[in-house]
């Protein structure tokens, strides 16, 4: 095979919990600060009205607000303008049809849905709104992009649950190196802290009875549900540096498989997802010796995160112990859709502050799971091998899907 | 309803107009829907706005035509009296 396209970060952001903005990510949960409260990472700060005009808020779920919000922040930091409907289009590097868009989220825009039936019992099948249906498409937040900034060419959402933001990384990444983009704007968003949502995740038994998120530690019952979004703006190398972009880093590899086990349950002995952890290390010329840091899935069930850690295991050999691992859900819970895009932002941040953030809340370890999940406080993180340093991002998910991303952080 | 008048009907559209988002200084008799940037769905909503205030029902073919703001006040009106 031919040498494959490389692919550059040169923008992220993020609506999290934590903050409006990719830095609060990394600086509040770098601190040990965690953004749940009352058992759910809300967005408490995220107010529409500072970002949108009263028709685009509107006309767009929360889910397609906090997409929208997150890529205007990618896009400035890539250095594009803003808005097409701003006049930003002229600053567009790259010919608008070289430009794809694809944005994940889980659920899509379940609180229109449930307005609208809420309408439709009360006063009829009639007064249903118009802005139903284009509000709670799955495909709602990428066409919200892609609207605003004039991206026109492939442009869709992506449906793998927990995945999902991960997927359409991943996605972007093969449609640049096939050649049919120079650039791509990639994520994932979800807005699920609904009655309806927690209702049904509670039906699972998925959700933490205590309300906390403390993945890997032997007292964890449970993730918690949270919100938010996380953008990336994907360069084709060449392309970028032409331009003379900022390149912030690099999603290396790529690797994603499939359990066909359970419908919620993952695969316990983590062969599967340790083939797609395998798989984007070839992908990316890499080996375990060459990992820095492993940002997990970890979402604090039992299941996964044992799991996660045989999937490690299998994957990493010998060096497993000796890589720090640690979980962004641990700050922020579990934001389903949009958890493998705002995962991938967090890791290239560790990656490129050196530093990276602990598992809050592991205090009492299971015997069961023994690689070293970063308890207590952030660490400096330590290249190895010389070179940028390099992190595996996993993400899983119900319906067994299994995703990992490598990404390198800068020189 | 018999007693609906043209005023009336004006100040509710216009109050429907701007909760789609146009500045309600902007939205004058005479200023047409596209330069309100009121499209094909907002004009949906407010057929189901006048419906439950006036019982007029309003299809998508009587819609089409309407070009300005006036022309919708006037079509409910004369449906309402």
């Amino acid at each position: 095979m031919p040498d494959k396209r490389r692919i550059v970060i040169t923008g992220i952001g993020a609506v999290t919990p934590l903050g409006v903005g990719a830095r609060p990510l990394h600086e509040e949960w770098a601190a040990g600060v965690c953004g749940i409260e009352d058992g759910a990472g809300r967005c408490s700060a995220f107010d529409p009205s500072e970002f949108l005009s009263v028709k685009e808020a509107r006309r767009l779920d929360r889910v397609s607000q906090f997409a929208v919000v997150a890529a205007d922040e990618a896009l400035a930091q890539a250095g594009w303008g803003g808005p097409a409907t701003n006049g930003g289009a002229a600053e567009r590097p790259y010919d608008p049809f070289r430009v794809g868009c694809v944005i994940a989220t889980g659920i899509g825009g379940i609180a229109t849905v449930e307005a609208n039936h809420d309408l439709m019992r009360e006063k009829g099948a009639a007064r249903v709104s118009p802005l139903g249906v284009p509000m709670y498409m799955p495909n709602a937040p990428a066409a919200a992009v892609s609207m605003r900034h004039g991206l026109q060419g492939q442009m869709y959402g992506v449906v793998s649950a927990c995945s999902g933001g991960a997927h359409a990384i991943g996605s972007a990444v093969r449609m640049i190196q096939y050649g049919d983009a120079d650039a791509v704007v990639a994520g994932g968003a979800e807005a699920t802290l609904t009655e309806f949502g927690f209702a049904c995740f509670n039906a699972l038994q998925a959700l933490s009875p205590t309300g906390s998120s403390r993945p890997f530690d032997l007292r964890r019952d449970g993730f918690v549900m949270g919100e938010g979004a996380g953008v990336l703006v994907l360069e084709e190398a060449e392309a970028a540096r032409a331009r003379g972009a900022t390149i912030l880093g690099e999603v290396a590899g790529y690797g994603s498989t499939s359990d066909a086990h359970h419908l919620t349950a993952p695969e316990p002995t983590g062969r599967p997802a340790s083939r797609a952890i395998g798989m984007a290390l070839a992908d990316a010329g890499v080996s375990a010796a060459d990992l820095a840091y492993v940002n997990a899935h970890g979402t604090s069930t039992q299941l996964n995160d044992a799991a996660e850690t045989a999937a490690l295991k299998l994957a990493l050999g010998e060096r497993a112990g000796d890589i720090p691992v640690s979980s962004t859900k641990s700050a922020i819970g579990h934001l389903l859709g949009a958890a493998g895009a705002v995962e991938a932002v967090a890791t290239l941040q560790a990656l490129n502050e050196r530093l990276i953030p602990p598992t809050l809340g592991y205090e009492v370890p299971d015997p069961e799971l023994d690689l070293d999940y970063v308890p207590g406080q952030a660490r400096p993180l330590q290249p190895v091998n010389g070179g940028p340093p390099v992190a595996v991002s996993n993400s899983f998910a119900f319906g067994g899907h299994n995703v990992a991303l490598v990404i390198r952080g800068a020189g | 309803m018999a007693t609906v008048t043209r005023e009336q009907v004006q100040e509710r559209v216009i109050e429907a107009l701007a909760s789609f988002g146009p500045e309600i200084s902007s939205i004058t008799p005479e200023a047409t829907f596209e330069q309100l940037d009121i499209d094909s769905l907002d004009l949906v909503e407010l057929a189901q706005i006048v419906e439950d205030e006036y019982g007029v029902v309003l299809k998508g073919e009587d819609m089409k035509e309407l070009k300005t703001v006036d022309d919708a006040v006037e079509l409910i009106a004369s449906r309402a009296a």
